[in-house]
Order: structure tokens, then sequence, then C-alpha cells
């Protein structure tokens, strides 16, 4: 492994934002008596400090359900899930969440969206504005920071979504795919922005998409998950150096990971839509 | 003009097409009453209906009864909502309070308020209770079924949001259910209210002895259609103006949910 792969791992003997993943399973009820609905097959995951790992499957894969897990908003049915070791009872503000829909509170100004968290904290006013401050600097929201969620475009949703869940300095980010809905080229620029971020905040990031090119371009591990009941299909380190510029997208061993994945991915994508390689011709 | 479905109207032509059907059915209520085609018995003609409200108003002391009965309706209807509000918010909120309330509150709802008059008068007279209780039956139902709703579809995500950026489960009534359901329930309170007005007028008309729909059954006696005619109008300018008023203090006071 070079030794450039991650710079922002310390080594410090208990850094803080590891989390594992000890043979986690999720069953769900079946609807109206049905057969139980097995979502996560028992599944074991380590990240250490600072490390930023995807999960790319299919849909309906569970890999949701996994994230929902280790941020404590479900119960796994078998297994549990450590922080430094401590296991995981509920939510709590060490690990930040981020949804596909963005999830900003409506009611409320971007800079009380952003410092949302400070305040249930009981952060005195002043320490929560000049956090806010400093968060809506960093996210260019400078003349937007009065306005509410419904009168910003989507990027900028994005970016009061990653203030306020950084401003609150959780150790670990879980990301379930945050750029879905974002248009190609903001979701690009999104990306390299998140890829800054990480760089400067230094946060374990769990991150959940079904973009390959996505995955590879922003962490250092790739996780696929299969076909539902999902289970770990295999993990690859993405020995791509930090800092990472776009271009790297257009080099040959970004292509090498894509084609690996892509083929990884496809196997399962065909499992869970029912559809065999004749009906694709091939 | 080419009728195409769901094809926006301009503002100039949305007047125009809507003043113009105000004056054609006035137009036609004048020509059949003056022309002397539907006898003045059966229906007032317009103008008759503004010259006999305007001697209500100067010789009757109508005005002191369009008084009585907005406040019937508007006091019926804050007690409806003072209870409502908070039953509605508990139901949206908790599932087992949903479950102990609901069965009984969704018949409840059915059931045909204005046949409760008969048993309202039973039990509390002739006088100002029955009228509050009328408009209070009538609101109550609605209100706590819609607010439960309202209350109910909050987003799961930013609940969940809420949750990893520490708020308790005791507290996320407050930090996020209520704030986010308030332009809802205050709509709520809107629409309700105005259905609410028939049944103060309801109340009155059959025992009252002041208020509008009081008026309107005196003149029922004396068949002066026009005084009958006017007491109707007055609730709708009435109901209409509450409404508009509603609807900009909702848009004063939530300006973070217009897009």
């Amino acid at each position: 492994m070079s030794a450039n792969l991650n710079p922002w791992r310390s080594n410090r003997p208990n850094p803080a934002g590891s989390v594992t993943v000890e043979q986690v399973s999720k069953n769900y009820p079946g609807a109206q008596r049905g057969a139980v609905v097995e979502a996560l097959q028992p599944i074991s995951l380590e990240l250490r400090e600072a490390d930023f790992v995807s999960i790319l499957g299919p849909s309906g894969c569970g890999k949701s359900s996994l994230l929902r897990i280790i941020a404590g908003l479900e119960q796994p049915t078998t297994g549990r899930v450590l922080l430094n070791g401590t296991p995981v009872s509920g939510p709590g503000t060490d690990r930040g969440m981020m949804f596909q829909s963005y999830s900003l509170f409506p009611w409320l100004t971007v800079r009380d969206n952003i410092g949302y968290g400070l305040r249930e904290r009981g952060l005195a006013p002043a320490a929560q504005a000049a956090i806010v401050d400093s968060y809506v600097a960093e996210m260019g929201l400078e003349g937007f920071d009065r306005l509410y969620p419904v009168q910003l475009s989507g990027g900028m949703r994005q970016r009061v979504a990653f203030a306020r869940a950084l401003a609150n300095d959780p150790k670990i980010l879980l990301l379930d795919e945050p750029f879905g809905q974002l248009d190609n080229q903001t979701r690009a620029l999104m990306q390299e922005f998140l890829l800054g971020l990480w760089e400067r905040h230094r946060k374990t990031v769990l991150f959940v998409t079904h973009d390959i090119d996505e995955a590879i371009f922003l962490s250092n591990r790739c996780a696929v998950f299969t076909a539902r009941p999902g289970a770990i299909k295999s993990e690859t380190r993405i020995e791509l150096p930090y800092p990472r510029h776009y271009t790297v997208k257009s080099g040959g061993r970004f292509s090498d990971y894509r084609a690996r994945l892509t083929e990884e991915i496809r196997a399962e994508s065909l499992k869970s839509t029912q559809v065999g390689p004749a009906f694709l011709g091939t | 003009m080419n009728p195409q479905p769901l094809r926006p109207v301009s503002m100039p032509v949305r007047l125009v097409l809507g003043v113009a059907f105000v004056l054609a059915f006035v137009g036609l209520w004048a020509l059949v009453t003056e022309g002397g085609i539907v006898s003045r018995l059966v229906l007032a003609s317009p103008a008759s209906v503004l010259r006999s409200g305007a001697a209500l108003l100067s010789e009757h002391d109508f005005g002191l009864d369009i008084a009585i009965t907005v406040l019937r309706v508007l006091g019926g209807f804050a007690i409806a909502s003072i209870l409502a509000i908070p039953l509605g918010v508990a139901m949206g909120a908790y599932g087992p309070i949903d479950a102990l309330l609901r069965p009984t509150i969704g018949f409840a709802r059915y059931l045909p308020a204005a046949g409760f008059i008969p048993l309202l008068i039973l039990w509390t007279g002739v006088g100002e209770t029955q009228k509050l209780a009328m408009v209070f039956i009538a609101a109550f139902f609605p209100l706590v079924l819609a607010i439960s709703a309202a209350v109910a579809n909050t987003p799961r995500a930013i609940i969940e949001v809420a949750y990893t950026l520490g708020t308790n489960r005791r507290r996320i009534l407050g930090r996020v259910l209520l704030p986010y359901a308030a332009p809802q329930i205050a709509d709520i309170l809107r629409q309700v209210l105005g259905w609410t007005w028939t049944y103060g007028i309801f109340a009155e008309l059959i025992a009252s002895s002041s208020g509008v729909g009081h008026m309107i059954t005196e003149s029922q006696s004396m068949i002066a259609t026009d005084q009958i005619i006017f007491g109707i109008l007055v609730i709708g300018v009435i109901a209409l103006v509450v409404d508009r008023f509603f609807r900009l203090a909702i848009r004063g006071l939530y300006r973070w949910s217009i897009t």
C-alpha cells in the first residue's frame, strides 16, 4: 500500500471515527403476513479513521439499510455496530447523516439549518454564529444565508445539508446517495467539493451510491453489494493518490477500476432485475 | 379560443371572464324579476335586495344581528380549534393515541352535525350554548382528523436528520413535527372555518331570537325574499373576507412554505 493512500489518517492509538460492522443482518416483517423479507445477509465491514468507503450496489440491495443501522435509526436483526469500540444503541451526533432528499428543515433559514445541531447542543449564540459563519463562507453561501431552502437551487441545498452535517463536528459522515437528485454537471462539481471537504475535515465517510465513477473518484475503498439480500461481494482498494483532481477520471487506472467494478455490478443488477443475459443479446 | 386542457389563463383574461359571468348572472336575475317573468313574491329583484338590505341595516339594527352571528361562529370555531389542535397533533404524532381515538372520531365525523340540533336544544336550551355547540360539532371532528393527517405526514427523513443532529425523542414534536405542520394546520383551520358558517346560520334558523338566521326565518313568515337573499349574501361576503384575511395571514406568517 502506498504511503499517500490516505494521508489524513492519524497514528493515534485510539483513533476517533472508526466503525466496525460485526455480522449485521436485517430482516423486515413481510407485508400482510407475507414471508419475512431478508434485506441484508450478515455483513462485516471495518472503517478506520478518515476512511472514505463507498458502497456500490443495485437498487434495493439493502445498502441504505446498512447505513441506517450504522446511524442508529434502525436496529439490526443480528450482529452489532461498534463506534471506536462502543456498541451503537441509537442515533447520535457522532454520526452525521445525509439523505438524497437533502431533508433541510424548510421552516429554517440557511443559517438556522446549519446551526440546528449547535442549538440543540446548547452552544452559546455567539459561538453558534461563529461556526455558522465559517460554514457559510466555506460552502460559498454568502448572501444566501438568510434565505429559506425553497429559495435555493439543488446544488445550494446540497451544500447547506453538508454544512449542517459538518457543523455538528461528527466523526463519521453517512451519505445516502447524496447526489442522486443533481444534474450531471452539478454532480461532478459536488463530488470534487465533497472530496475537498473530506480532505480538510478528515471525517470517516461511508458513501452509498450506484454511480461507479463517483465511487472510484471519491473513495479509497469500494464495497460492491450483491443483489437482495445484500452482502458484500467484493472490496476493492482504489489506489489513486489523494488529493485527486477530476482529470484522474480519464486516466488508465481509473478505467481499469471502472471496467472491473462495472462487471461486478452488472452481474448483480441482472440478478436483481430478473433478466437473463439472453434478454440483452449478450 | 382553443380549449387546451391545463393551459394557463392570463390574469386580464381571467378577470374579464370572471366579471362577465357575474354581470351576466345579475343581469339575468334583474331581467326575470324586473321584467315580471317571475313574481316578486317568489324572487326579489337585485335592486330590491339592496334596498331592503339598506333598510335592515339603518332601521332594524341588522348590524347587531350580523355581529351576533359572526361571534357565534367564530366563538364555536375557536373552542373547537383549541381542543382539536392538541388532540389532532397528539394523534398524528403518537400511534397509540391515534389507535385509541381514531375509530371513534373517524366515525363521529360522518354523523350529521345538523341532526344534533334537537338534542342540543333539549340539553342546553335555545341560548348561546346551543349555537356554540352546533358550530363546535360541525368543526371539531374534521379539524382533528385533518390536523392528525398533516402531522403524521411529516417526512421521515427530516425527523431522522433531527435525531442525528442531537434532537431527542421528547423534543422532536416541538422541534420538527410542529414547525413543519404549522402552515398546513393553519390552512386546515381556514378551510374548516369556511364550512362552518353554514352551521351557525342553521342553528339560528331552528331556534333563535337574534342573528342573521333569525332574520331569515322572520322574513320567511313575511314572504320577504329580498331580506332572505340579503341575509344569505351578507354571510357569504363575510365568509369570503375572513377567508382572504386568513390566506394573507398564512402567507405572511409562513413565507418559507411558498414555492
